[in-house]
């Protein structure tokens, strides 16, 4: 079953959470057979009931000690800027929309997002642009990300302290 | 009038060498290089979330030559230090594991004000100066949290006095893409290796080492 996982990191975003379970939204991911949608609403005060979006199966949660596996099950991941959701996303190698919170402008968190974003990693849009990017994305633009590579550091480090 | 002149006059020259030093320490730091005499003492600055995280991918690619390990977490972060034990206990499997764990006063919450900032990067100078002095590592790596600054202050103190070269190794985030954290901005100064992991700060900072991304 196709899924899709959203995510909020450990702060709240409840206009996400708005956007994407209303039936405009709802209706434009099942459009692209999304079947199933997971809700990670962190801190937030919106907690979607199981029965409130007909068409999809709806989970909802705030917390858990890892997102890994849901991540793992999703075929695509709708994320905050935030640089941990980002990274591990894409270090699963999920495709992956980020979705921006125009409310927290200046937000260092956001540099990272937005330079993936140029590499073509992501996809990137706002809460009130959410339902149009989910009908016209183009999920196949996406460059794959490689892993950091810290033997590259261990390498230069060794050499500069003369290790053997 | 004489005592003053006088006491004023050593407390400049006090100051003066005070600063030749930090100058020699600061500049000398590439030519120091412990690795050639044996293992590496580490004081790794932890720091929490997801500092921790990228810090240990860091650790995770060192050779065994970097030992001990001394990891520094804030007292109120409760989650790395699992996050070591996890870490040391899978990686060091063979050998017996040479690790500590410190904890300081965390110097900067975030959202704190700038004068707040400051006296509380104070007082933890009062626990960071006794630890750094005890455990005399060859070398400091952090990667941004506020606890850094003034655990790599006492590691240049120990230089200064002439005690010890301690090397300061500072990876930026990978987070920071076009401007570096606070904590970057007051140690690309003073540290002796300074990682970037995007080229548009390897642009705005030339003396920053760029290798792609690290972690």
């Amino acid at each position: 079953m196709k899924t899709v996982f959203v995510t909020v990191g450990t702060t709240s975003f409840d206009e996400l959470i708005e956007s994407i379970t209303s039936p405009e939204t709802v209706q434009a991911l099942k459009a692209r057979g999304y079947e199933r949608l997971v809700l990670q609403v962190g801190r937030g005060s919106l907690l979607p009931a199981a029965d409130s979006c007909p068409h999809v199966r709806l989970q909802t949660y705030r917390f858990k000690d890892s997102i890994a596996e849901d991540i793992k099950q999703a075929d695509l991941v709708v994320s905050h800027a935030g640089a941990g959701s980002c990274l591990e996303a894409l270090g699963a190698g999920k495709s992956l929309l980020v979705v921006v919170n125009d409310k927290l402008m200046n937000n260092h968190q956001l540099e990272m997002a937005r330079q993936l974003h140029m590499d073509s990693h992501l996809l990137y849009c706002t809460c009130s642009t959410l339902t149009q990017t989910l009908r016209t994305m183009d999920l196949s633009v996406l460059q794959p990300f490689l892993p950091g590579q810290p033997k590259n550091f261990a390498n230069f480090l060794d050499k500069a302290l003369g290790v053997q | 009038m004489a005592v003053l002149e006088g006491a004023v006059f050593a407390i400049l020259l006090t100051c003066l060498l005070f600063i030749i030093r930090l100058y020699i320490v600061v500049k000398t730091g590439p030519n120091y290089k412990p690795g050639a005499k044996g293992p590496v003492a580490v004081l790794v600055v932890a720091g929490s979330g997801g500092h921790t995280t990228e810090i240990l991918r860091l650790m995770e690619s060192l050779s065994a030559a970097y030992t001990p390990r001394h990891y520094v977490i804030a007292d109120t972060d409760r989650m790395s230090e699992e996050k070591i034990c996890t870490f040391e206990s899978s990686k060091h499997l063979d050998s017996e594991s040479q690790f500590t764990i410190c904890r300081i006063p965390r110097s900067r919450e975030v959202h704190q004000s700038w004068a707040s900032s400051v006296l509380s990067t104070l007082d933890a100078l009062r626990y960071s100066l006794p630890l750094v002095f005890r455990l005399r590592p060859d070398m400091v790596l952090c990667n941004g949290p506020g606890t850094c600054v003034p655990l790599c202050v006492a590691g240049l103190l120990l230089g200064i006095l002439g005690l010890k070269k301690v090397l300061l190794v500072y990876v930026e985030s990978i987070c920071r893409v076009q401007t570096l954290s606070l904590t970057g901005k007051i140690l690309y100064p003073l540290s002796d290796y300074f990682f970037v992991q995007w080229s548009s700060l390897r642009d705005k900072y030339p003396k920053s080492i760029f290798l792609g991304r690290i972690v």
